[in-house]
């Protein structure tokens, strides 16, 4: 392979990775603070993908990404208070029944309203301009995603260290029970914690599917998962783990095809989860928590 | 004398389902649709009770049932078809000469190994996903619930992945799948007919998962559920007793697999995809989890919605010449998925709870002034 | 409360048994034969598999009724949505055959109608496919007939028409588990090869991927005249663009898959100069059939909220109909093996041309139309037939 193909590859990859963390970032927020994997965080970003369809249809596009991004946000917070909050206290398995079910249940709305047929997602002129380096080609949403995503990751991480909301979200990560006692709105921050997840999802599906220009209510399923294991991989909890874990699963996988290995690029991930699982469980940036008798 | 009424009465009952099937291999291309769903519900029925035992009964929240379907599926459709088709099926790719070399011994063996053969395909099919299971169980019954469910589902998924991928062509045949397997064969030398094999079959399994149950394996099971850490403190080894219950759980659901194959005559990887496992979840969570019972009346009942409110909920819908706007294709769907949610928010225990179907409760019922009982028998 | 529900549900459950049984009785008593519609309107293939439909119930509204022993029925159609998937197929098929269909038609899309054939087979009902190209829906398959071409003759033209434009290397892509797409490959590759060209580049993508950049950079670095990518209406858009993207330049081709209007629509300017064979040319009617078919059924399209180019596939869809209502007269009867024996012989001036079956039941048609899309719409460019 010459080098140009590779650098073509690298590139596809990296994009690629860039919408993982973005997706992965919600997972790991979650997990932090409830200990529940959200198994319809991949299907917001599915329907994040519908909705901005719908939109363009009807405003201009910067109008458009703002719509998109609100309802998104607004579906996680929904979906927070009337599936996960009455199981707080429920055995673990349950709110993971619930979780599967909301996931389920989006999946066969999506197909109900829009038909299972792929729609053609449209385009955003400005982001489709095409550049070219050499013998190298790229969309601008191509070379775009990953400088985003290191952006936001940035922000994110000063809101968590530096501000009030911030800090009542690692407290509560750390110490459920007791961020409760110490005064902390918990229900706030759990809505807060589903509100930026949404947001960054639905950015990421922004980015991804203008790249990719087809949604069906099937999208969402299976990116979902590997961005859970993106966050696995980086340490559950940990933001930059996550983000770098979505780099790494993007960018392998796009190797694989490219190697024409394709049935097994999505086995790969979950081979990396398993392998994570038993050989450090805590992921690479992960803290170890001591598990009380 | 409660007990050998409750015998007779559950012997009777069994009897009358016989006999309404016998009847309705008599009229066998009219009832076409009817034995066609009653042979699906049997078939889940199986899985979603082998599903409980892991989860329900164990508490081990496991999503691999699809991974395992499949195991039991390709290795049961792999034996079966017949060797003249081979080449058709393996039309891409061609078949591996080792495969097709012990089919054409296999075939040449007399033929009352062929009328059990069917049988031993479908059990060679289970053994192997318990092989497999147990070795894959060392590694990940370790882990916590959470990570548990993931993992599995991942391992499903990982399976999937091998037997679609282009390397295993000859034997699989890739993603085009496996067709022209055979029907169901009948049992007995034709005392029993084809069309209610898949019933029997299944209930012998059911009933065997129903004894594991009741012995001290599955009160095992139970403690396990209830609390990890006391049972081991009362001497139940966690790693032996876990990884029973997934074994048998995967062998089950192998060889609900393996008739699934048989009844659909034509599988592909992309049928046994996560979509599945989340059906399966659904029946069992329906049933009630932790009940035998609920299991099986849930599958019947979600497998013959799916079909009726297939012609009703989604065809549009006129009420005196009035298009209700509701009504389209996928409806139907969208009302599982409610009725899912409702269930895991509200109805938490699904149809049966955690109780077992017995006459006494049903008898109960209808003396007000007896004291309620718990379960048939001891 | 909770019992009330659980008695409820029990109640309904032994209901939808008695339900699921299914009736067909006319409501006015008058005689009457089904005819199944088995075709995807949903998934991958939903839209291909509609068009097609529309041709069959546009063939329905202008032949409604048939005559048996000289007595007239009426012709229903009763549709099951097979929903592009091998698993649904099957259960598609089950429900056709216990509403008591006497033939069926379709399926566009080659792998549902090889998962379901056994099923006719067994339950001796015959099934014309209209589209499916693939040797295999009628190969050992007594039942299975159909009225368009197949691949390897599709193959074959496409690639006798790359070599004749100059083309001396190809790159290949075909859909991992799709039969008609991994099929036709192949044929393409074998005649392109018998010719003396070179297969630069075979590259296979999984079922729903939307992503194509990692199999196109790959084939870009082999340099190809011409890239051969017969696969679905769904992912022919995202081909072609994302190509372009990538700044290939080589000519894309495929089959008769790619025949339809909402390529155009999601490729845009992208999309000129693909070239295609086809099955039907709505721009020079062969029969009289078709002139009547042609002014006929553009206005039922545009009913029907449809641009009203003619899709190749309706065409077939309903040359498919006329052929199972000539053998049903000829058979005079409503049973499948009487039905079957008479399509054997049956001969059928359609509007995609003569249709006459050859002894493995698939339509002796050796012409192919080429279309090339220029100024956002196909164009008729020459007909090949292969001798």
């Amino acid at each position: 392979m010459s080098i140009t193909t590779i650098l073509q590859h690298s590139l596809t990859g990296i994009s690629l990775g860039g919408a993982y963390g973005l997706i992965a970032i919600g997972y790991t927020l979650v997990y932090g603070i409830l200990r529940l994997i959200n198994f319809a965080h991949g299907d917001i970003f599915m329907m994040a993908g519908y909705f901005m369809i719908f939109s363009l249809a009807s405003f201009p596009w910067p109008i458009a990404i703002g719509i998109t991004l609100l309802i998104t946000v607004l579906m996680g917070i929904a979906i927070e208070r009337v599936a996960y909050k009455p199981l707080r206290s429920s055995p673990r398995m349950s709110i993971m029944i619930s979780a599967i079910g909301v996931s389920y249940l989006l999946q066969n709305l999506a197909t109900y309203l829009f038909t299972a047929i792929p729609r053609g997602y449209p385009e955003i002129p400005l982001l489709k301009r095409i550049f070219r380096v050499g013998e190298l080609s790229a969309s601008l949403v191509t070379l775009l995603t990953p400088v985003l995503t290191i952006v936001l990751v940035a922000l994110l991480m000063i809101l968590v260290n530096k501000t009030k909301t911030g800090m009542a979200m690692r407290a509560a990560s750390k110490d459920f029970e007791t961020a409760k006692l110490m005064g902390i709105n918990i229900n706030r921050v759990i809505t807060v914690t589903f509100a930026i997840g949404s947001l960054l999802a639905g950015i990421g599906s922004i980015l991804y599917f203008t790249d990719r220009m087809s949604v069906t209510p099937f999208s969402g399923t299976l990116p979902g998962l590997k961005c859970f294991v993106a966050a696995v991989f980086g340490g559950i909890g940990n933001i930059p783990g996550a983000v770098i874990g979505g780099f790494f699963i993007g960018i392998v996988e796009t190797l694989l095809v490219a190697l024409g290995y394709s049935t097994f690029s999505d086995a790969f991930t979950f081979i990396l989860l398993i392998v994570m699982l038993l050989v450090k469980p805590t992921g690479l940036f992960g803290e170890k928590t001591m598990e009380k008798v | 004398m409660r007990r050998s009424r409750n015998t007779v009465l559950s012997v009777i009952s069994a009897g009358v389902f016989l006999a309404i099937l016998y009847m309705l291999n008599l009229n066998r291309a009219g009832n076409g649709m009817l034995i066609s769903i009653m042979q699906k519900s049997a078939i889940f029925a199986l899985v979603a009770v082998s599903m409980n035992l892991l989860n329900g009964f164990t508490g081990l929240f496991s999503l691999g049932q699809a991974g395992f379907m499949s195991i039991g599926a390709y290795t049961t459709a792999i034996l079966l078809i017949p060797v003249q088709s081979l080449d058709g099926v393996y039309y891409m790719n061609g078949i591996n000469p080792g495969i097709r070399s012990l089919k054409v011994f296999l075939s040449a063996l007399p033929p009352w190994f062929q009328s059990v053969y069917p049988f031993m395909a479908l059990i060679v099919g289970a053994l192997f996903a318990a092989v497999i299971a147990s070795i894959v169980g060392v590694a990940v019954l370790r882990l916590k619930s959470d990570y548990l469910a993931i993992a599995t589902l991942g391992l499903s998924e990982i399976i999937r992945a091998l037997f679609s991928s282009p390397q295993l062509d000859g034997i699989t045949n890739g993603s085009y799948g496996l067709n022209k397997i055979p029907a169901f064969p009948k049992m007995f030398g034709g005392l029993v007919p084809p069309i209610i094999t898949p019933f029997i079959v299944s209930a012998v399994c059911i009933t065997l998962i129903v004894l594991l149950i009741r012995s001290s394996y599955g009160r095992a099971f139970l403690a396990i559920r209830e609390d990890e850490i006391a049972a081991e403190a009362m001497g139940i080894s966690l790693f032996k007793h876990k990884s029973m219950s997934f074994i048998i759980s995967s062998f089950f659901s192998a060889l609900a697999g393996g008739l699934l194959a048989m009844y659909m005559r034509s599988i592909e990887a992309k049928t046994f995809s996560i979509t599945l496992t989340y059906d399966i979840l659904l029946i069992v969570v329906i049933g009630g989890i932790g009940s035998v019972t609920g299991s099986v009346l849930g599958a019947f009942l979600v497998t013959a919605s799916k079909e009726w409110w297939l012609r009703f909920f989604d065809q549009p819908l006129e009420i005196f010449g009035w298009d209700v706007p509701l009504f389209r294709t996928g409806f139907r769907m969208v009302i599982f998925s409610i009725l899912l949610m409702m269930v895991v928010l509200i109805y938490r225990r699904g149809l049966m709870g955690t109780n077992e179907f017995s006459w006494d409760r049903i008898f109960g019922r209808f003396k007000w002034k007896r004291k309620k009982v718990q379960g048939g028998g001891s | 409360m909770k019992r009330i529900a659980v008695f409820l549900l029990i109640a309904l459950l032994a209901c939808q048994f008695v339900f699921a049984g299914g009736s067909t009785e006319s409501k006015s008593g008058e005689k009457e034969i089904i005819i199944g519609v088995f075709e995807p309107q949903t998934g991958e293939n939903g839209g291909g598999g509609y068009q097609e439909v529309l041709g069959m119930r546009y063939a329905n509204k202008v032949y409604p009724t048939v005559q048996i022993n000289g007595e007239t029925y009426k012709v229903r159609l009763i549709e099951a949505d097979n929903k592009s998937d091998k698993t649904e197929a099957v259960t598609a098929a089950q429900s056709l055959i216990s509403s008591g269909a006497s033939v069926i038609l379709g399926s566009y899309g080659s792998g549902v109608s090889i998962a379901a054939g056994d099923i006719f087979l067994d339950n001796e009902v015959p099934a014309i496919g209209a589209s499916c190209t693939n040797p295999q829906v009628t190969f050992g398959n007594d039942y299975y007939f159909r009225v368009c071409f197949l691949d390897p003759f599709q193959g074959t033209v496409m690639a006798n028409f790359a070599w004749q434009d100059g083309a001396k290397k190809a790159a290949v892509i075909t859909q991992l588990g799709d039969d008609y797409s991994s099929g036709l490959g192949n044929f393409f590759k074998r005649a392109f090869v018998d010719l003396g060209g070179n297969v630069v580049s075979e590259q296979q993508f999984q079922t729903n991927t939307t992503d194509f950049k990692s199999i196109l950079t790959n084939i870009k670095a082999t340099n190809p005249d011409v890239i051969f990518a017969p696969s679905s209406i769904a992912t022919a858009p995202l081909i072609i663009k994302q190509a372009r993207e990538l700044g290939i330049t080589a000519k894309i081709m495929a089959g008769d898959t790619w025949e339809n209007s909402s390529i155009i629509e999601n490729a845009g300017s992208s999309a000129e100069g693909v070239v295609l064979s086809t099955f039907f040319d709505d721009a020079d009617p062969a029969t009289d059939e078709a002139a009547k078919f042609i002014k006929g059924f553009k206005p039922y399209l545009v009913e029907n909220n449809q641009p009203d180019i003619i899709p190749a596939v309706s065409a077939l869809g309903y040359d498919a109909y006329l052929v199972a209502l000539k053998a049903i007269e000829a058979a005079n009867s409503t049973k499948g093996p009487a039905i079957r024996n008479a399509l054997v012989d049956v001969a059928v001036e359609g509007v995609t041309g003569k249709i006459v079956f050859n002894q493995n039941g698939d339509a002796d048609k050796d012409l192919a139309f080429i279309k090339i899309i220029q100024n956002g719409q196909f164009k008729f460019l020459k007909t090949v037939s292969v001798l």
